[in-house]
């Protein structure tokens, strides 16, 4: 029992000493949703759902592809949005400014909404998936913009009165010093902002995107077995995101230096 | 080298760091700036190193005139080794790669020559078993030292220091000056703002006293310091020299 005690950080912690309290941990998660199950009085019918597997794993890998997409537009938007906060010409700032204030100051179901029906429709855009990906990359470049923009204020003045007084200029500045730091501190936020992008997909279902979460409810629709259904949904969220939260502990340790 | 200000002026907000400065140092190898706190010397410094534009005025090095728009700046720090207080480094680069990024990205030296230069400075220097440590993993003083380093590595005409020592202790602070001296020793040019007035007396030739945003006294250090003419300089030596 002593052994499952930790009493400061950074002490080595016995393999046995993990097993054990994972152990216990399983048991006790298995022992609370056994009981909930159990008082639901539940005809659990798996069968019906087995036979749409194939439209689980389609949801599945559409929620990645678009995930990974907004993923790649959401850095693109959310760094060349964190220099528009810096930018020397003010229209440029405040258009950043405002974009970042609107975007994370409503709802996304919302901004998904207007972007589709409205802003999309103007334009003539109809496919939704690409209404879809631009709508998440939007969302999720204005977190990004604030995270890289707090990052690059967070290098010291003085760094950057050593990188002017060697030569260096704003762009070399910028490629040699603020990024390389700028990015380690990124890693675990912008992780967790991946794993976020994967759960907000979800929404797109509201928008008829064939995506995890929309064929999940089809499903349920054809078989009116809810839990069966929406049961697989949150292993397979969770099979994308506990991987992501792993990586980046394993790229933090990587990356880290002392400041 | 020599030195040359014409009405320089600078102001920061509503603070006049500098109003006015006109003066003619003659030739000098090493030049201290001494003076007290928010006085105006590290302005001064500022100036010369170009990391800032004088409101007025316009100084010259060896009769050059110094052009203050930004490009003429940039060519300029580039042939100029400026030292700070402290935290020159990048602390994501090693000491080595520290040295090695202004010559491979500003002096268009390839890597290898880079390596080779910064190496065999670190050898001469005693560095050589701090060169793949990290800024966090060595002392104040030693910091310095590779921060000095970086400086002399790019071939400069000549050292600017704002206070190198101000941020270390005793031990370290003998082990930065005695490098400095070294460097004088060897012939380099530099100018040193300093609050250590033993080490500004004998590290230096000539000697400017700023105070006010205006440069009260000014001469050869020996005499400077053996004699000193205006009231403020008596006062100020007077206080720092008590203890």
């Amino acid at each position: 029992m002593k052994q499952l005690i930790v009493h400061r950080d950074g002490q080595p912690v016995a393999v046995a000493a993990r097993i054990v309290s994972w152990l216990l941990v399983a048991l006790l998660t298995a022992a609370l949703f056994s009981f909930a199950f159990s008082r639901l009085q539940y005809g659990w019918e798996w069968d019906a759902i087995w036979q749409y597997r194939q439209k689980f794993l389609k949801g599945w890998l559409m929620t990645v592809i678009i995930s990974a997409a907004a993923l790649v537009g959401s850095l693109v938007i959310g760094l060349l949005t964190a220099l528009a906060r810096r930018s020397s010409l003010l229209p440029l700032r405040y258009s950043a400014l405002l974009y970042v204030e609107t975007i994370r100051g409503t709802p996304l179901l919302v901004q998904i909404l207007i972007l589709f029906y409205v802003v999309a429709n103007a334009f003539g855009v109809e496919n939704r998936y690409v209404v879809g990906i631009i709508t998440l990359s939007l969302f999720a470049g204005a977190y990004l913009a604030e995270m890289i923009r707090s990052g690059i204020d967070s290098i010291r003045d003085s760094q950057l009165e050593s990188a002017r007084a060697i030569g260096l200029t704003r762009s070399q500045t910028y490629r040699y010093v603020i990024f390389p730091q700028v990015v380690r501190q990124l890693i675990p936020p912008l992780t967790g902002q991946f794993a976020s992008i994967i759960k907000d997909s979800s929404l797109l279902s509201i928008i008829a995107v064939s995506e995890f979460t929309l064929n999940a409810q089809e499903v349920n629709a054809f078989t009116y077995s809810t839990l069966e259904s929406y049961l697989p949904l949150a292993v397979g969220y969770l099979l994308l995101t506990l991987p992501i939260s792993l990586i980046s502990r394993t790229l933090e340790r990587r990356f880290y230096f002392a400041t | 080298m020599q030195l040359e200000f014409c009405g320089l002026s600078k102001q920061f907000g509503e603070h006049q760091a500098l109003s006015d400065v006109t003066l003619t140092i003659p030739e000098f190898q090493a030049l201290a700036i001494i003076g007290p706190s928010g006085g105006g010397k590290t302005t001064l410094l500022r100036l010369i190193a170009g990391l800032e534009i004088p409101e007025k005025g316009h100084l010259s090095i060896n009769s050059r005139r110094l052009e203050v728009h930004e490009e003429a700046l940039l060519a300029h720090r580039r042939t100029v080794g400026t030292v700070f207080q402290a935290y020159n480094l990048f602390p994501h680069l090693t000491a080595l790669e520290n040295v090695v990024l202004p010559l491979v990205k500003v002096h268009g030296l390839s890597a290898r020559e880079a390596l080779d230069t910064a190496g065999a400075l670190f050898e001469r220097f005693q560095l050589a078993g701090h060169a793949q440590r990290r800024p966090a993993e060595l002392s104040g003083g030693q910091q310095q030292r590779v921060a000095i380093v970086r400086a002399i590595a790019i071939k400069p005409r000549f050292l600017l220091f704002d206070e190198p020592t101000s941020a270390l202790d005793p031990e370290m602070t003998a082990e930065v000056l005695d490098f400095i001296m070294e460097l004088r020793g060897e012939g380099r040019d530099l100018i040193i703002v300093t609050h250590n007035m033993g080490f500004a007396r004998e590290v230096s030739d000539q000697c400017l006293f700023i105070a006010d945003g205006e440069v009260q006294e000014s001469g050869h250090s020996s005499e400077l310091f053996r004699s000193p003419h205006t009231p403020s300089l008596v006062n100020f030596l007077a206080k720092v020299l008590r203890y």
